[in-house]
């Protein structure tokens, strides 16, 4: 069954030294392949464990700018931890992570480099979407933050509802509103958490495009989804996880892939797991 | 090997103070716009004050010994109600994560939760100072400059600690029991010398009387504030 995946992925191969926010990135030249791009994200058997389990195992994993890694699994397969963990949220119990070679938990300034998405909106609900965005451009230290506001709003489709207290909100809209809080500061590492959970059709569109073009731009993204059509059509990388390590990794873009494959393979997997 | 982040032309450094300034507007617009705390905390602060005023006997306890005590009792009281919420919010959609996904420091994140809690603190203190003046017909006279910079002073340490014990708290599902119990000891340090130093001033007895209180005060203020600054980014490790 053929997939809408991302054909010839291309990303920059040295990038300048301003990185604009996600609503002025343009679709960069092109010829330089994701895995010819320098090395965004490098773990080296990482564990986290919480008491006597191990929530992420042994993992290790190297994402070149431009990457989009989906990670699929059953629920408790490690993979928010392991987000948590790249995000710089969690502290590692053994093995390294680094961000643009600054190993995790990272300096401020390398927090600033990345970008949060989960379910939880992440957002004050008696703010407006607009507070919420700006303050969390400002958070990141972002100069022209109301401009970079208006355009990552734009961006998202949510303009119109700036004024509007984030509580008056539907599911779907606070969503978006979640994402552009996330994206404002042009993150160089989006991690995504289930982030397609409450989308609409729009905002589902308008948040892959947003993602996508992210990616051009040479972001790396690390994205957590039980859809697999979703995380596929974005992903350079598909990894299935159980019991916090990676089980299968695979290479959507490569010629001869098969979803039908990959989700009869997930599905035997998640199974094995479970039984 | 890189050994630092790629840098970032259109983003500013992390600022201390610019920061804590920045969470502390957020949260106080927050609690300006819901006005959930800061009813229940006025509403318990002038309800205490009422009912100490019909329970006291002024025949058998002059109003300047009485007060002191009652004054500290309600700032203590209903400064925990705002700290309660001080990181329930955050807590509510894991908007604490966003923070700390951020560049703002540990530090400065511990600074602007202070610095809201006690502007929190200080706009209670505002209605109840005055209310325990009236009720108790206090003659404070030229004192009210001392007795609002003893009050500050107490606050700020107050604040410190029980932001502290509010971050240790959110985590758990029992927050609302736990911040008392964990906070209250802490205060007695702080509460003690300020109440002391308060009933000098109200007894209308020489400031140098008040001074050995208030040197204690200040002492904790800094022990206190500095530590838990200190101790604050190890509590937000999971």
């Amino acid at each position: 069954m053929p997939i809408p995946h991302e054909t010839g992925a291309t990303a920059v191969a040295g990038h300048p030294s301003g990185y604009p926010p996600v609503a002025t990135l343009g679709v960069l030249p092109t010829g330089v392949t994701v895995e010819a791009a320098p090395v965004a994200v490098r773990a080296e058997g990482l564990v986290r464990a919480f008491g006597g389990r191990r929530a992420v195992n042994e993992v290790s994993l190297s994402l070149h700018e431009g990457d989009c890694l989906a990670l699929f699994g059953p629920n408790g397969a490690g993979k928010t931890t392991l987000l948590r963990l790249l995000g710089g949220l969690l502290k590692a119990t053994r093995g390294t992570a680094q961000l643009h070679g600054v190993p995790l938990p990272g300096p401020a300034e390398t927090r600033r480099l990345v970008g949060l998405i989960s379910h939880n909106s992440m957002l004050y609900p008696a703010l407006t979407v607009r507070e919420n965005v700006r303050f969390a451009a400002e958070c990141q230290g972002v100069l022209e933050a109301d401009q970079a506001t208006t355009q990552v709003l734009g961006r998202l489709r949510v303009l119109d509802r700036e004024q509007t207290p984030v509580r008056f909100l539907s599911r779907g809209l606070q969503q978006r509103v979640s994402i552009a809080r996330a994206l404002v500061h042009g993150p160089r590492l989006v991690l995504l958490d289930e982030p397609y959970t409450g989308l609409d059709e729009v905002g589902a569109l308008a948040f892959t495009d947003a993602l996508r073009e992210l990616k051009a731009g040479g972001a790396t993204l690390v994205l957590v989804t039980h859809n697999l059509v979703e995380g596929l059509s974005l992903a350079t990388r598909a990894v299935i996880m159980r019991d916090g390590a990676f089980v299968y990794d695979e290479r959507p873009s490569a010629v001869g892939f098969d979803l039908a494959a990959f989700q009869a393979r997930y599905r035997s997997l998640v199974h094995e797991g479970i039984a | 090997m890189n050994t630092t982040a790629p840098a970032t032309a259109s983003h500013r450094p992390p600022a201390f103070f610019a920061d804590a300034i920045r969470l502390a507007r957020k949260d106080l617009l927050i609690e300006f716009r819901t006005r959930s705390a800061f009813l229940a905390a006025t509403v318990f602060a002038v309800l205490a004050v009422v009912i100490f005023r019909f329970t006291w006997d002024p025949t058998a306890i002059p109003a300047f010994d009485l007060a002191p005590g009652v004054l500290w009792v309600i700032f203590t009281f209903s400064g925990l109600l705002g700290l309660n919420r001080s990181f329930g919010l955050e807590q509510a959609e894991r908007a604490y994560d966003g923070l700390l996904a951020s560049q703002m420091s540990r530090e400065s994140i511990f600074a602007g939760k202070v610095l809201a809690n006690l502007v929190f603190v200080a706009g209670v203190q505002a209605l109840t100072l005055p209310a325990v003046a009236l009720f108790f017909d206090l003659q404070v006279g030229s004192a009210w400059g001392v007795l609002i910079g003893i009050v500050l002073c107490a606050s700020l340490g107050l604040a410190a600690v029980g932001t502290l014990f509010a971050a240790i708290a959110a985590n758990t599902r029992l927050a609302e029991l736990l911040l008392p119990m964990m906070t209250l000891p802490f205060f007695v340090p702080l509460v003690i010398p300020a109440a002391q130093t308060s009933a000098v001033i109200l007894r209308g007895q020489p400031l140098d009387d008040a001074l050995p209180w208030f040197k204690l005060l200040l002492a904790f203020d800094l022990v206190f504030v500095t530590a838990c600054l200190a101790v604050f980014p190890f509590t937000i490790e999971e």
